[in-house]
């Protein structure tokens, strides 16, 4: 969707201001935030994909003003909201109001280590084969989905070389919303800075975004 | 560390902001109906705050700089190579390491979201989440790096890696110089957090902590 998330390219942010000796937190609910934010992921309920698209599908005006944890906070509250785990007047109140159904998965504590280790591999087997090859020329779709999708805009319409053929993965496009994985084979594609930007781009620039299959045609 | 959560009212903790009270509320209700369990929270929280950060990266990067059988071996296969030294898992399972060299230097973003490299970084700065990185990165790099007070050379390429699929991206910084013969353990002081974005360079001898 072209929501708020999709920065790429826009002017106006103004500089980067970064903070000197940045604690990994700054207060206890930020911990708490990252904490919760796991852990419910730990519930089985939502794909990693689908909590990005929660985030993006928030109000964009609030997006923007809003602090990243606090992102992630609302999109927690939603993807919790919409299995009917929690419910807004129970965040009010700060305590259950009603019953409600059992998650598939609880992440216990002596499950923490290992589960982080562990991570969550997202590449599948091959069943067909690559379409491209490093290398080759290809053009990414024009394509504008209400629906969640990785294909930045600035990308969009543009043509690049594929740098890379990475292997197959769940696409993000499907898995997000609640469609199965759908894997498809993934590529880093480098585009020039002139060809996503103009003749006025930094020529030393070039830019690589990794894309699924799907996003991709031969280019001429 | 649950107990108390559990009966928190705004009139309770009037020190307390907004989303203060929100997270707390809300870590009392999934305590309360059971789906999360709180010493799991404290321990994702003690990871991420004391076990995983960017010295894992700087031992990654420093070991490249002293041998060049497992540097080739980074290059070819980051994922495995980063195992060996203890680092995998979680927003790291399918790693890339990009090697800076003298014409060449390596910038990594997520324009779309917050993607970044937890087990050899640990978790992002705010700066990187933000929009003011994630917009310009990609357009105007150099303007960027200047935000960071690094200048290049005006003939550097500059590859920008956007982070948009599950690959996660460590930028292997140049060696400074005057480090011949030091110790793995002294070369990783160099490593800074940024220059394994991208958005510094390692130190000089001169600049490192004694």
């Amino acid at each position: 969707m072209n929501g708020a998330q999709d920065l790429g390219g826009m002017t106006g942010f103004g500089p980067v201001r970064p903070e000197q000796n940045e604690p990994v937190f700054h207060g206890e609910w930020e911990r708490r935030a990252l904490a919760l934010t796991l852990a419910c992921n730990g519930m089985g309920e939502w794909t990693g994909d689908r909590n990005r698209f929660e985030r993006e599908s928030l109000d964009a005006v609030w997006y923007l003003t809003h602090s990243y944890y606090e992102i992630w906070l609302a999109a927690l509250e939603k993807n919790l909201a919409r299995k009917g785990f929690v419910s807004a007047d129970e965040i009010a109140e700060g305590r259950a109001l009603r019953a409600s159904p059992p998650a598939k998965k609880k992440l216990m504590a002596a499950e923490v280590a290992p589960s982080l280790a562990a991570g969550t591999p997202y590449d599948r087997p091959a069943k067909t084969p690559a379409l491209f090859k490093s290398g080759e020329r290809v053009r990414c779709k024009t394509i504008n989905p209400p629906t969640h999708t990785r294909l930045p805009r600035y990308a969009r319409g543009r043509v690049g070389v594929i740098e890379s053929v990475r292997g197959v993965f769940a696409f993000p496009d499907s898995n997000a919303h609640e469609k199965g994985e759908d894997p498809h084979w993934c590529y880093t594609l480098r585009f020039t800075g002139w060809e996503l930007w103009g003749e006025d781009a930094d020529p030393t620039l070039s830019v690589t975004i990794d894309a699924w299959e799907p996003y991709l045609e031969r280019a001429p | 560390m649950s107990a108390h959560h559990h009966h928190d009212h705004d009139h309770d903790h009037p020190h307390l902001s907004p989303v203060e009270l929100r997270v707390r509320a809300l870590e009392s209700v999934l305590v309360e109906k059971g789906y999360v369990d709180p010493a799991a929270l404290d321990l994702i929280v003690e990871t991420y705050e004391t076990k995983i950060g960017p010295r894992n990266g700087a031992r990654v990067v420093a070991k490249s700089w002293v041998d060049p059988a497992f540097r080739e071996r980074l290059l070819k296969d980051a994922t495995s190579a980063i195992a060996e030294l203890g680092f995998s898992g979680r927003q790291g399972e399918h790693m890339v390491a990009l090697e800076n060299t003298a014409s060449r230097h390596n910038v990594v973003v997520c324009t779309l979201c917050s993607c970044y490299p937890w087990p050899v970084l640990g978790l992002p700065p705010v700066w990187y989440k933000s929009a003011p990185y994630r917009s310009r990165v990609v357009i105007d790099p150099r303007g960027v790096l200047a935000d960071f007070g690094l200048t290049l050379p005006k003939d550097t390429e500059i590859r920008v890696w956007d982070s948009t699929a599950e690959l996660r991206y460590l930028v292997i910084p140049m060696r400074p110089e005057g480090t011949d013969g030091w110790s793995e353990e002294r070369l990783a002081d160099l490593v800074t957090r940024d220059s394994m974005i991208g958005t510094g360079v390692a130190l000089r001898p001169d600049e490192a902590k004694p």
